[in-house]
């Protein structure tokens, strides 16, 4: 629904009030953060009875003129995005297999996939990653791949799913009369006209995959945030752990909004209209809206987890 | 089996935990949300902008950074609370814009027919919004609305490794205790977890059924 319809253009006196609410919420918004900001830059008095410089002192931030750090950073962040990648290319996959045994005509091949796709979709990815830590003793590196792959998989192939039977029937019966056996009509006409129905879902997915890789901090994988905060606030001191902290949550930042941003660019390409078929997907949080007044905006939104 | 049975105490005590943190957090994520969402389409710019910057921010980092900042940044700055408390305000601040982007998007569905009668009888914002789209928005709203609280129940676990002993923390200390039956016990704890998403999911997807009949 447009905005507009809500309210009547304003007039000259509304625009008038409007903009001195504006201007006053705008005013409080810059004062809370200059409080914060100017409460952070306090100079602060330890347990130890030592004075340390506020938050925006040079000397809490000169590390950053090091290359060093910089190239520590970066492997910080190689970390990250290799881990997202090598779960999205496995999460894609599963994802295809999960779609297929869903959709399979076989019964004793549809039921058994639905249960385990239940099962992966209702579990914290933390708890699988601990799983695959403990029980296969594989490392945090695998470990991280495997629960992230596993569950963005099973979400995936919902997704797929969700875009196979929203397809309309001719394509199937169409497949079927010229002579293609079953299986070969869901591979080549059924499939690649769902997947790319369903892409910029799946790339919104992948974003909260790579946002998830965040976890893997928890089972002891030197990703960005152990790498930055933990062992550079170890080696250079403990004053720079919120200049570094910081740093991460930027850089995250960007990374993730530089792909949300392409997710969008790619659904308006497309321009799908995965919104509705996404709508029959459970779990995919925010997807749901259910008309198509603006596609562009719908089907993008991310899952929490 | 037997390390399971033996536990099954701290297993309830972090099932509680894990309880009580969904609860707090879902019902703070639940107000904030509301909030954000009318600011979102309020008529004030102001008020849309700082909604929309507050959204893509948070939604942008990760859970692990926002408990991250909430259990070591925070007690930095002189806020003195408990764990508990302080991953219940992380888990509150990261999902109340997936409730905002549901609600929204609920708001965005009702068909445009709707608010335009509305308006040309000459009902205000406040009342249009109240009266006739708002009852429309939530129930399309209800079942993604069910879906964001499902992924906060499993992000509790994540608060685990802030100290707060919750499920996945009761799950470690058990292991630390008995590595023997690593399998039964994550196994166990992962059963904790689906009693509670999958009949919400049940729940989320019948709803879904009855408001697209009734559309």
């Amino acid at each position: 629904m447009s905005q507009s319809v809500l309210y009547d253009a304003p007039g000259p006196k509304a625009r008038r009030r409007s903009r001195i609410i504006s201007i006053v919420a705008g005013v409080l918004v810059i004062a809370g953060l200059a409080w914060l900001i100017i409460t952070l830059g306090a100079e602060r008095v330890t347990a130890g009875g030592v004075t340390q410089p506020g938050l925006w002192d040079a000397s809490r931030w000169d590390i950053f003129l090091d290359l060093a750090v910089w190239r520590a950073i970066g492997r910080g962040v190689l970390a990250t995005l290799q881990m997202a990648a090598v779960a999205a290319v496995l999460a894609i996959v599963i994802g295809i297999l999960f779609s297929f045994g869903r959709t399979a005509k076989a019964r004793w091949i549809r039921i058994p996939t639905a249960v385990v796709l239940e099962f992966f979709r209702g579990m914290p990815v933390l708890l699988m990653m601990l799983f695959v830590l403990l029980v296969f003793s594989t490392g945090s590196y695998w470990a991280g791949v495997a629960g992230l792959a596993v569950y963005n998989g099973a979400i995936i192939g919902e997704i797929l799913r969700a875009g196979i039977v929203a397809l309309p029937k001719g394509q199937r019966e169409a497949g079927l009369s010229i002579g293609l056996t079953p299986i070969a009509t869901r591979f080549l006409i059924e499939f690649p006209q769902a997947f790319r129905q369903m892409l910029p879902i799946i790339i919104a997915q992948l974003v909260v995959l790579l946002k998830d890789t965040a976890l893997a901090y928890i089972v002891g994988y030197t990703e960005l945030l152990r790498q930055v905060v933990n062992r550079l606030s170890n080696f250079y001191g403990n004053e720079y752990f919120f200049s570094l902290f910081f740093v991460v949550l930027l850089i995250y930042l960007a990374i993730n909004l530089t792909l949300s941003w392409i997710a969008r660019f790619v659904a308006r390409k497309t321009g799908s209209h995965a919104g509705a078929a996404a709508a029959k997907v459970p779990g995919v949080e925010g997807t749901q809206a259910i008309t198509m007044q603006r596609p562009a905006d719908t089907g993008l939104d991310q899952t929490p987890r | 089996m037997d390390a399971v049975i033996e536990n099954f105490p701290t297993f309830l005590a972090g099932f509680g935990q894990t309880l009580s943190l969904f609860a707090i957090a879902g019902l703070g994520a639940f107000v904030l949300g509301v909030i954000v969402a009318t600011l979102r389409i309020s008529p004030i710019a102001s008020f849309r902008t700082i909604a929309t910057i507050y959204t893509e921010v948070v939604r942008n980092t990760p859970l692990t950074l926002v408990l991250f900042g909430c259990a070591f940044i925070l007690p930095y700055l002189d806020v003195r609370l408990d764990f508990f408390v302080l991953a219940a305000i992380g888990l509150t601040v990261y999902t109340s814009p997936f409730v905002a982007e549901a609600i929204r998007s609920g708001v965005n569905g009702v068909p445009i027919g709707q608010a335009e009668a509305a308006r040309s009888i000459g009902l205000t914002f406040g009342q249009s919004l109240s009266t006739v789209v708002m009852p429309q928005a939530i129930r399309m709203v209800i079942p993604p609305l069910i879906n964001v609280f499902i992924a906060l129940v499993k992000n509790t676990s994540v608060a685990g490794a802030f100290f707060v002993v919750e499920l996945f923390a009761a799950a470690r200390i058990v292991i630390n205790v008995r590595g023997d039956q690593v399998i039964a016990i994550l196994l166990a704890v992962a059963a904790f977890y689906l009693v509670v998403t999958i009949p919400l999911g049940q729940l989320a997807a019948a709803l879904e059924k009855r408001v697209a009949v009734l559309r």
